[in-house]
């Protein structure tokens, strides 16, 4: 824990500007989100309704207590009915959760080699390899998915090359299905893999590795016996840093996937933009933040022991 | 865990790394100057599209507005961020600290679709009009989480007997705050300003929750273009985006590398 030792019982001696530094943070994240979560749970509990906003009951706080108990009794839970029941929705979240978990093992087998090489160039160029790999994850991501349509399209450029090099006879689909969704989530979570992987094997101490060597372990059982376990901490924040964002991933799925790659976060948005379902994607919400609570309290607790995240 | 030479097997995981992160950008930035309208076929050189781009009113006036958002709420999420940032670290236990510290680090991992509906649906049960902003509040509160982790670990680090003489000699904590932690931890801000910055230039799903369609941002626009196909000006839109990025990106690296060799 980052808590500096020596400053119990501190709380009436803490100076006025510190209060402010934790009270007005705090204010504003429990005013910007905490409280539309509240929102997002009462609207999850509505019906649709043909009106504005698109639901009912609306909650009037100053319409006393009948008002009150009547609105209460009109909550229920038949959108979270509708999301168990309804084809659609649960398997828009087994896909999604599918394709998170695949991407993240295979983010996982790509990234810890390019992290471990990283780690094992020379000094002086590692910070040329450190800044190369952020430089992407500043890129707009949409600009990254979208440079992937024209190579991926039709007549794009992976086509072409593997027509010219006899690879392929006719040209394949890559554009529209699952492969293009993969090579999407990879390329885009890329650095966020390799930086938290890269941090933990950068501090792992040379001696460790040289002193398996001397006493006669050969280098691959080193590798798996020695460097792995050491390196589980950026193992855990890697993965978790990439597969809680892809389960609710849109713009990757959207336009590199087809129709039959409908994510969870595609379902929730177009029950929200097209069909103007506020309860029902409310829910979807709901239900999405309760399957990621687990793997979210685990980062929190993981990223506050290591105190730090891409430094 | 260095060696002086590099390795066959370190030498091609790491080009074959970087050039899954680099060719599919080369190649965006190079269509970008293709003379023919299809994106696949090679016409020679050209800035045409470039042309093409300032005359277009649309593309300008959602910059404008991306900028101005992005200005506004990385300020805001700076100032917020490095006080959280402080509270995390400095304030020892308080009253509802774990879930303090829970609300600073769910945004960073929150999938997007989640915080643009709820965000949404609170400004439409408080009765706020969509605009300008009801993004900009949205992007600080994103983004702030994110300078509060990267100014966090600055802090964390650093050598508190500074701080602690200047309070012995009696300087009083909130200019002990702005004349020795400040200074020292600012490469740590500055990167926290840049970061939230290009995150809110970048963000196109809490954006299109939050916004109106009178103030649209370029990932907006570029997404909205993006469906009717792939076409080279928006390879002329984003060759500008990645410049100014990558260059903010440098400065800021080779500044804060100067700094702390004045520094040490």
């Amino acid at each position: 824990m980052n808590v500096a030792t020596g400053e119990e019982g501190g709380t009436q001696r803490r100076p006025l500007g510190l209060r402010m530094a934790i009270l007005i943070p705090y204010l504003w994240l429990a005013i910007f989100l905490l409280l539309p979560f509240l929102i997002v749970l009462k609207i999850s509990l509505s019906q649709y309704a043909d009106q504005q906003p698109p639901y009912v009951p609306e909650l009037d706080l100053g319409a006393g207590i009948a008002a009150l108990k009547e609105f209460f009794a009109a909550l229920s839970l038949d959108n979270y009915v509708t999301l168990f029941t309804d084809s659609l929705y649960y398997w828009s979240y087994l896909r999604s959760l599918e394709i998170a978990t695949v991407s993240t093992l295979i983010l996982l087998l790509a990234g810890y080699p390019v992290a471990y090489a990283m780690a094992r160039a020379p000094r002086r160029l590692q910070g040329v390899l450190l800044m190369l790999i952020i430089l992407p994850f500043f890129t707009s991501f949409l600009i990254r998915v979208y440079a992937w349509i024209s190579i991926l399209q039709h007549d794009g450029l992976l086509n072409q090359i593997l027509l010219a090099l006899g690879i392929l006879r006719t040209p394949a689909t890559w554009i529209s299905t699952d492969t293009a969704v993969y090579i999407g989530i990879v390329y885009s979570y890329f650095p966020f893999m390799v930086l938290p992987l890269y941090a933990t094997l950068e501090k792992q101490d040379a001696t460790l590795g040289e002193a398996a060597a001397d006493l006669g372990c050969p280098p691959w059982k080193t590798f798996w016996l020695v460097t792995v376990p050491l390196s589980r901490p950026g193992v855990v924040a890697g993965s978790l840093l990439c597969f809680i964002p892809i389960v609710g991933e849109y713009v990757i799925p959207d336009l590199l996937g087809g129709s039959e790659t409908q994510m969870i976060g595609q379902t929730l948005w177009n029950e929200f933009f097209h069909n103007i379902d506020w309860p029902i994607a409310s829910a979807m919400a709901m239900v999405l933040l309760c399957l990621l609570v687990g793997p979210i309290v685990l980062f929190q607790h993981a990223e506050s022991r290591r105190g730090h995240l891409m430094t | 865990m260095q060696d002086n030479r590099l390795g066959a097997f370190t030498l091609s995981a790491l080009a074959l790394g970087l050039a899954f992160l680099y060719v599919p950008i080369v190649i965006l930035i190079v269509y970008s100057f293709n003379a023919s309208r299809l994106v696949t076929v090679w016409g020679g050189w050209s800035t045409h599209w470039y042309g093409e781009l300032l005359a277009d009113g649309a593309m300008r006036e959602a910059a404008l507005v991306t900028l101005r958002i992005g200005v506004a709420s990385a300020s805001g999420a700076t100032i917020l961020g490095t006080a959280a940032a402080v509270a995390l670290v400095r304030a020892g236990r308080f009253r509802g600290r774990l879930l303090f510290s829970g609300l600073v680090y769910a945004p960073l991992v929150m999938p997007e679709v989640i915080t643009g509906l709820s965000l949404l649906l609170m400004f439409v049960a408080v009765g706020i009009d969509r605009g300008f902003w009801t993004v900009t509040l949205a992007h600080t509160t994103v983004t702030m989480c994110v300078v509060a982790v990267i100014v966090q670990s600055r802090l964390v680090s650093f050598d508190r007997n500074l701080e602690e003489a200047a309070l012995d000699l009696g300087c009083p904590p909130a200019r002990t705050f702005l004349t020795v932690t400040l200074p020292l931890i600012w490469p740590a801000v500055a990167a926290g300003w840049m970061l939230a910055f290009t995150l809110s230039l970048d963000d196109l799903v809490i954006a299109s929750f939050t916004t109106s369609p009178g103030a649209m941002t370029l990932p907006i626009r570029i997404y909205a273009e993006v469906h009717r196909g792939v076409n080279p000006e928006i390879n002329a839109v984003c060759t500008i985006f990645i410049a100014i990025i990558a260059s903010i990106v440098v400065a800021v690296s080779v500044l804060g590398k100067r700094l702390n060799a004045r520094a040490a």
